[in-house]
């Protein structure tokens, strides 16, 4: 690991001015992915901003009749709010399918918003990546690419986004509430955060430099049966081959983001009028553009199949 | 041929001058460096309590809390498996809360209580989960058994505490003590000898689970 300076941030508008006035900072939160970077000099910050000390861990109601989600709300935390599993089951479902116990006790909300890919030639520093390394080429293009993105890929990048939990705040419309180190705030719909890889894999949200993110806010509940199916090589403590994050109405309605195919969260609003004919005619509209490599072509078919199975579950 | 005592000497120097790299790094580490206008160091004193007792630190900023725990404090209890947070045999309980401390800074635990291994118990005094573990043969090596019975112990506490897992049936009933609850949760904990099926009778017994 590179040597880097640490402050423990005493203010949000602090933290965001630091961070801003140092390219080479980064905020820390529950580290669990920044400090594995880390260690791989995959991440080399020069600079550590300790946000844990902000009391941004509160889960409130929203007056709209939503939540709002402090930035640093433990993984463990969120997935066993009381409200959450009522009202956001789909949440709740997500964030006890991704990780261990021991890494859903750290990681924050936040921090699971803006993790890296797990693309393993991202992390092998020896491959060429565009992602690590803009410009010196994708590695996954041409070599083992099982694991990567089959829709919203470019010729620089098909590495996926591996959060679980950000497919459920796809699926339910969230927002994520930064502010910027001069002080101005924003919400940014959780559709619009993350980028597709395009030219540029390694710029991967919107977020401008030093900007912080302080919470991410659900609107109010919406109802339905609320599934979260997750496809993967072994039964538990594994990332995605696909996942399917759905809530669907009695009358066979609903809305369905899908993870472990693209570089963010993947959801085609215009395939959801399909849900009632059926897992097909929707699936297809989900994968319209789809670009798989002959290695992950099964994940075309795995898509269709996993919602057809949430579809049954949600009728049963 | 070249003599082996030669070579014996040759490895010593080696190790000598790696030693020295080290030390030299770390006075280069010691500098202030600037930032923002404030004088940042590369060392930070950290406070914290480690199995009952105080403890003040000067630490490296990049030591994790398991090098702090295992080359500063001498409790070595806890181990360094992948140190990449993938097979659990770092997991100590920090605040209540077992987590994995090759995934996080020691300056970043400063008031925060630690309990590791040594902290559950000791010869002659065995937490019930050390002992069942022993009773039940819930291991071969032992490498990642200090992790393993951590997690353990914060396993039925996570449970009692009503946390859902994977594989919770209603998210709006009580968490259930269950055979299958116990395999997803200890799902970070990687056994390589595949203790697993005496570990769970080890958790199974302590927790009250009957089969």
């Amino acid at each position: 690991m590179r040597a880097f300076t640490y402050e423990r941030a005493s203010s949000v508008e602090a933290a965001a001015k630091a961070a801003a006035s140092n390219p080479e900072a980064k905020f820390i939160a529950g580290g669990t992915n920044l400090l594995d970077l880390m260690k791989l000099e995959i991440e080399t910050p020069t600079h550590l901003i300790d946000v844990n000390g902000l009391g941004l861990d509160k889960i409130e109601a929203t007056p709209e009749g939503g939540l709002r989600i402090g930035a640093l709300v433990r993984n463990t935390d969120l997935a066993a709010h009381e409200t959450v599993r009522r009202d956001y089951g789909l949440l709740s479902r997500a964030l006890v399918a991704g990780a261990s116990g021991q890494l859903r006790n750290r990681a924050t909300t936040a921090g699971n918003l803006l993790q890296r890919t797990r693309c393993p030639y991202f992390y092998d520093p020896n491959q060429p990546c565009n992602k690590r390394q803009p410009g010196s080429g994708c590695s996954a293009i041409g070599g083992f690419s099982r694991q990567h993105a089959v829709v919203g890929v470019s010729d620089a990048c098909i590495a996926t986004h591996p959060s679980d939990m950000a497919i459920a705040m796809r699926a339910l419309d969230a927002t994520v509430e930064t502010v910027k180190a001069d002080g101005s705030r924003r919400a940014i719909p959780i559709a619009d955060f993350h980028r597709l890889p395009g030219d540029t894999p390694h710029i991967e949200t919107v977020l401008e430099r030093g900007e912080f993110i302080t919470a991410v806010l659900l609107p109010s509940p919406v109802g339905g049966k609320h599934i979260y199916r997750k496809v993967r090589d072994r039964a538990s403590y594994a990332f995605a081959l696909v996942s399917i994050g759905a809530i669907i109405h009695p009358d066979g309605t609903g809305r369905v983001a899908v993870g472990g195919i693209a570089h963010k969260p993947w959801r085609v609003e215009a395939a959801e009028a399909e849900l009632p004919k059926g897992a097909r005619a929707a699936a297809r509209g989900i994968l319209a553009d789809a670009r798989p490599t002959e290695q992950n072509r099964f994940k075309v078919d795995l898509v269709e199949r996993a919602l057809g199975a949430v579809l049954s579950e949600a009728r049963g | 041929m070249q003599d082996p005592i030669q070579l014996e000497l040759s490895r010593r120097d080696l190790l000598i001058s790696s030693a020295a790299t080290v030390a030299v790094t770390g006075v280069a580490g010691s500098a202030a460096a600037q930032s923002a206008g404030k004088q940042m160091a590369y060392v930070t004193k950290v406070n914290f309590t480690v199995n009952g007792e105080r403890r003040e630190l000067d630490v490296d900023n990049r030591t994790t809390l398991l090098d702090a725990l295992r080359e500063h404090l001498h409790l070595t209890g806890t181990k360094k498996g992948c140190d990449h947070g993938q097979c659990g045999a770092c997991t100590v309980m920090v605040d209540g809360r077992r987590i994995n401390s090759c995934l996080t800074l020691a300056v970043m635990h400063d008031g925060d209580e630690v309990t590791t291994i040594e902290g559950l118990g000791q010869p002659g005094n065995l937490h019930p989960m050390q002992a069942a573990f022993v009773k039940h043969d819930g291991f071969q090596c032992g490498y990642c058994t200090p992790g393993q019975i951590c997690s353990s112990v914060a396993v039925l506490e996570e449970i009692k505490a009503n946390i859902p897992s994977h594989v919770t049936g209603d998210l709006n009933s009580p968490a259930q003590l269950t055979a299958a609850e116990v395999r997803e949760r200890m799902s970070g904990n990687i056994c390589r000898c595949g203790a697993y099926s005496n570990i769970l009778d080890a958790i199974s017994e302590v927790g009250g689970i009957t089969a």
